[in-house]
Order: C-alpha cells, then sequence, then structure tokens
C-alpha cells in the first residue's frame, strides 16, 4: 500500500479527522501567543503550566472524574492567574515559583497515579499524558467541540486585543502611563495561554507543550521584522509543522507530539539560516 | 497657566519618601532639566509625575486644560527591549493608544498622528525598519515620536541621551527645541548637565539639602553650577 493509499484510509476514521482539527486548533492557538510570551521572557509558563495540568489530570483519573476537564481546566487557569500575580510583585521569585509549581506538580500527578492508579498500565498512562503519543487519537466530538470553542475565544481575544496586547508586551511602564488597565491585560494574557495549555496537553502532551508556544515565534523572529509579520509567519509556521507533523506520524507511525516538536526545531534551523543569509546579504 | 505644577510634592515608594519638598512647575515652552546623584529620586519623580505612582505628599496638579493621562513618556535605555521585533512605525503608532477609547483597531485619525509624529522627529524615512535594526539615536527618535502621539503637550524623558553618541545627543536636544518653539513643554531627568543646560530653561536639582529650583540662567550663574 503506498503513501497516499494510508493516508486515505486513516483520513476516513472520524477519530483522524477529530485529531487533525484539534492539532490545528491548538497550534495556531499557541504560535499566536508565543510571540506575547517570549517577549515578555516567560517561554517557561506554557510548560509550568502543562505540569500542573498534569497534576491535575491525574487527580481527575484517580478519583473517577469521567469529565476530566472539569477539573484540569479550573486548575490550570488559577495556576496561570496565580503565577502572573507573583512575576509581577517579585520578578525572581516568580520565576522561582513556576519552576517550584511545575516540578511539584509533576512529582504529585505521577505519585498520585502510580499509587491510587486504576488501571493496570501506569506508566504507559503517564507517557501518554506526558508526551501526549495516543491521547490525540482518543478525541471525542465533544472534545473537539470544546477545543473549537478554546479557539474561537483565544483567536478572537487575540485579535481585538491585538494593539493592546503589543502595547503590554513592550513596554508595560508607558503602556500604563497611557492609561491602559496592565494588569487586566496580563491577567487575559495569562488565562489564554492556560486555556492552551489544557487543550495542548492531548496534542502533544504536557512535556513538549511548550515546544508549541516557543519555537514557532522564535523562528519567525529569525526572519521577520514587524510585530504583526512575526504574529503572522509564527501561525503559519505553528499550524503547518503540527499538520505536516501528524500526517508523518500516521504513515511512518511515529509519535504524534515528538514529530510535531522534532519538527518545528527543525523549521528553526532552517529559519534560523535563512535569517542569517538575509541579514549577511544586507551587510555586504 | 501652567501645564503642571507641583507644591512641596513627596514622592517615594512604600510610604518611604525617596524626594521630599518639590516645588516647581513647568509652563509651556518650558524644559525643565531634572538633574541630581543616583538614588536623589529622579526616577520616581518621574514615574510619579506619569501617574504610574502615588504621591506619598502633596499633589500633581495638571493646569490649562491637561489631564493626568496626556503625558508622552521615553523610557530610561533599558526599560525598553531593543531587540523586540516591530518595526518603527507599530512603535510610534502604539502611543495612539491613548485615544483609542474602547475600540479594537485603529484608525486614520490614528495613522494620521502616528504618520506626523515620526515626520516631527525625522524618522519618517525609518517606518518600514524594524526597530532592533536602528541605532540608538533612531531608537530615541522612534520612541519620542510614540511619546508624541500619546501627548501633544507635556512630554517627559528620563535619561534621554544615555547611550547615545555626542553627535546623536545633541541631535536630540535640537530636536527638543524645536518641540518646544511649537508650545511643547518638556522635562528631561539627565545626567548629561553640560549638554542639557545649554538647551533647558529650568533646572530642578534633587541632591541639595533641600530641592532646588531655579532657572537655567540662575543655575549657570552659581558657584557650583559650571562644575556640574
Amino acid at each position: 500500500m503506498n503513501v497516499i493509499e494510508t493516508l486515505a484510509q486513516y483520513l476516513s476514521y472520524p477519530f483522524v479527522i477529530y485529531a487533525l482539527i484539534v492539532g490545528v486548533l491548538v497550534a495556531l492557538c499557541s504560535s499566536l501567543l508565543g510571540t506575547t510570551l517570549v517577549m515578555k521572557r516567560l517561554s517557561y509558563i506554557g510548560d509550568g503550566l502543562s505540569h500542573v495540568a498534569f497534576g491535575a489530570y491525574a487527580v481527575a483519573a484517580v478519583t473517577g472524574v469521567t469529565q476530566n476537564m472539569l477539573v484540569i481546566a479550573p486548575a490550570t487557569v488559577l495556576a496561570a492567574v496565580f503565577l502572573l500575580r507573583r512575576g509581577q510583585s517579585a520578578r525572581v521569585r516568580g520565576d522561582a515559583a513556576i519552576a517550584m509549581m511545575s516540578v511539584a506538580a509533576l512529582a504529585a500527578g505521577y505519585l498520585l497515579m502510580n499509587v491510587f492508579g486504576t488501571q493496570s498500565n501506569v506508566s504507559g498512562d503517564v507517557c501518554s499524558t506526558l508526551f501526549g503519543s495516543t491521547s490525540i487519537l482518543t478525541l471525542t466530538g465533544l472534545d473537539v467541540v470544546m477545543c473549537m470553542a478554546m479557539s474561537i475565544v483565544v483567536v478572537g481575544g487575540f485579535v481585538l486585543l491585538y494593539n493592546r496586547v503589543f502595547a503590554v508586551t513592550f513596554d508595560e511602564a508607558f503602556a500604563q502611563a497611557c492609561g491602559l488597565p496592565v494588569d487586566r491585560y496580563n491577567l487575559i494574557i495569562a488565562i489564554m495561554i492556560a486555556l492552551v495549555v489544557v487543550v495542548g496537553m492531548n496534542l502533544v502532551g504536557a512535556l513538549l507543550l511548550s515546544a508549541l508556544v516557543v519555537f514557532p515565534a522564535l523562528s519567525a523572529m529569525r526572519v521577520c521584522g514587524t510585530f504583526r509579520s512575526v504574529t503572522a509567519c509564527s501561525a503559519v509556521i505553528g499550524v503547518v509543522c503540527a499538520l505536516l507533523g501528524m500526517i508523518v506520524s500516521i504513515v511512518a507511525s511515529t509519535p504524534v507530539g515528538s514529530t510535531i516538536v522534532v519538527l518545528d526545531a527543525l523549521c528553526f534551523g532552517v529559519f534560523c539560516a535563512v535569517g542569517r543569509l538575509r541579514r549577511g546579504g544586507a551587510q555586504a | 497657566m501652567a501645564y503642571l505644577v507641583c507644591d512641596e510634592l513627596k514622592v517615594g515608594y512604600d510610604g518611604k519618601p525617596v524626594a521630599t519638598g518639590l516645588s516647581f512647575a513647568v509652563n509651556p515652552g518650558d524644559l525643565l532639566c531634572v538633574i541630581g546623584e543616583n538614588g536623589a529620586g529622579k526616577s520616581t519623580l518621574v514615574r510619579t509625575l506619569l501617574g504610574l505612582l502615588e504621591p506619598i505628599d502633596g499633589e500633581v496638579r495638571f493646569g490649562d486644560g491637561l489631564k493626568p493621562g496626556e503625558v508622552g513618556y521615553l523610557p530610561q535605555q533599558g526599560d525598553v527591549q531593543r531587540d523586540f521585533p516591530a518595526s518603527a512605525w507599530e512603535i510610534a503608532l502604539s502611543g495612539c493608544l491613548v485615544g483609542l477609547g474602547r475600540r479594537p483597531f485603529f484608525g486614520k485619525e490614528e495613522r494620521r498622528v502616528a504618520a506626523e509624529a515620526l515626520e516631527r522627529v525625522g524618522a519618517a524615512d525609518l517606518r518600514d525598519r524594524p526597530f532592533s535594526e536602528l541605532s540608538g539615536g533612531q531608537q530615541q527618535r522612534v520612541l519620542l515620536a510614540r511619546a508624541l502621539c500619546a501627548a501633544s503637550r507635556l512630554i517627559v524623558l528620563d535619561e534621554p541621551t544615555t547611550g547615545l553618541d555626542p553627535e546623536a545627543s545633541h541631535a536630540l536636544y535640537e530636536l527638543l527645541d524645536a518641540l518646544r518653539a511649537g508650545g511643547m513643554a518638556i522635562v528631561a531627568v539627565t545626567h548629561d548637565v553640560r549638554e542639557a543646560l545649554g538647551h533647558a530653561t529650568h533646572v530642578l536639582v534633587l541632591d541639595e539639602p533641600k530641592p532646588l529650583f531655579v532657572t537655567a540662567a540662575e543655575y549657570r550663574s552659581m558657584p557650583r553650577g559650571g562644575a556640574r
């Protein structure tokens, strides 16, 4: 069977279509927010939050909550708000708070699943949550609808607040002097990233999630000179890498999350080279 | 009537005063130069004037129809991310957020104001250049254009010439002279007293036992004046 046929066969399954939709939407949302998070030196917040989400996932699994989103989403949003508040009052301690919270949540989650876990294959379960290898293929219609709703909120919010987000990202003090409610916008950004993390866990898993946030934005920054083009380019890179990664993983039977992340990393390498060539060319 | 009047102002953080007894006024066309040692409270005063910090005692009064939010701001070098991925145009335009109200996007009027501001600071040709690729002096001009977008009558500059070569800093002061000639009032905090004094109309000295507010001519005639 050739590649096209394999692909066509897989695409006839609804769960594969679900995975593709969710994957593209999550990649779009995280890469949109990526530029802001990277420039606000909050690259690590995606990672920290995803570990909190993993901890919450473990709690949901152990207590037998079937709609585990009801546990994961509020816990992650709360963590995002908490981290952001800390980050503002004391930068260094806020940084340490992210590290403590993410490691503690990771450890507690693993411990809970190991001690109280009901499934027989605990390490397999943990592995798939951390690396997202299978859970993206077990999405239900409801998951897809939730993901779409989340994407509309995040993309819509980002577009409407684009100019404010720009101001708050570039220069908080100036934005504040202009009378902009900077705290409120930071809070909105934190809630948006928390939502993306909650849904994104299914795609690449908790450990690899920050790759979706960081790589497209950094790649775009190598070549683009305006905020608008960086944001647009980042979104395109995120979506293309996610789509391509999922197709490769279907055809070559590789783990979904790591395939996407490796593609993102390769893309970053290419953009680095292009950026260097361009800058070299401009100087010569 | 003055744009800005401070009477026995006490500024500081968390109730701890950094500078006290600040009395001064800024009129249209003035360039008030704020000088003083590190830690004398220059930046604290700037933050208070911008409304980022509540005064501990006394008040900052705005006059002549000027509202508290209508103060343009040029931050200290280092407070701005020099490697930020944005064009000069996007940064200048972001100063127009003040007048945006609840609207999500910039309209024709904001674009006109931003284009005019870039023109006024002599940076119209930098419009589409990435901010990170500009020289220090060019970046300051773009940030000044942003401040002009935010406020048309009073701007506050925090160490505007730090990190600039003498030529660029001279050009910046000439630009400030041109803005003053148009009736704008400017408050500039600076280390670079020698260059600033040639352009200032008034001087506020923060490191005396008591802050001193004098005209530039009076300051130059003071015994220690010329040496600083």
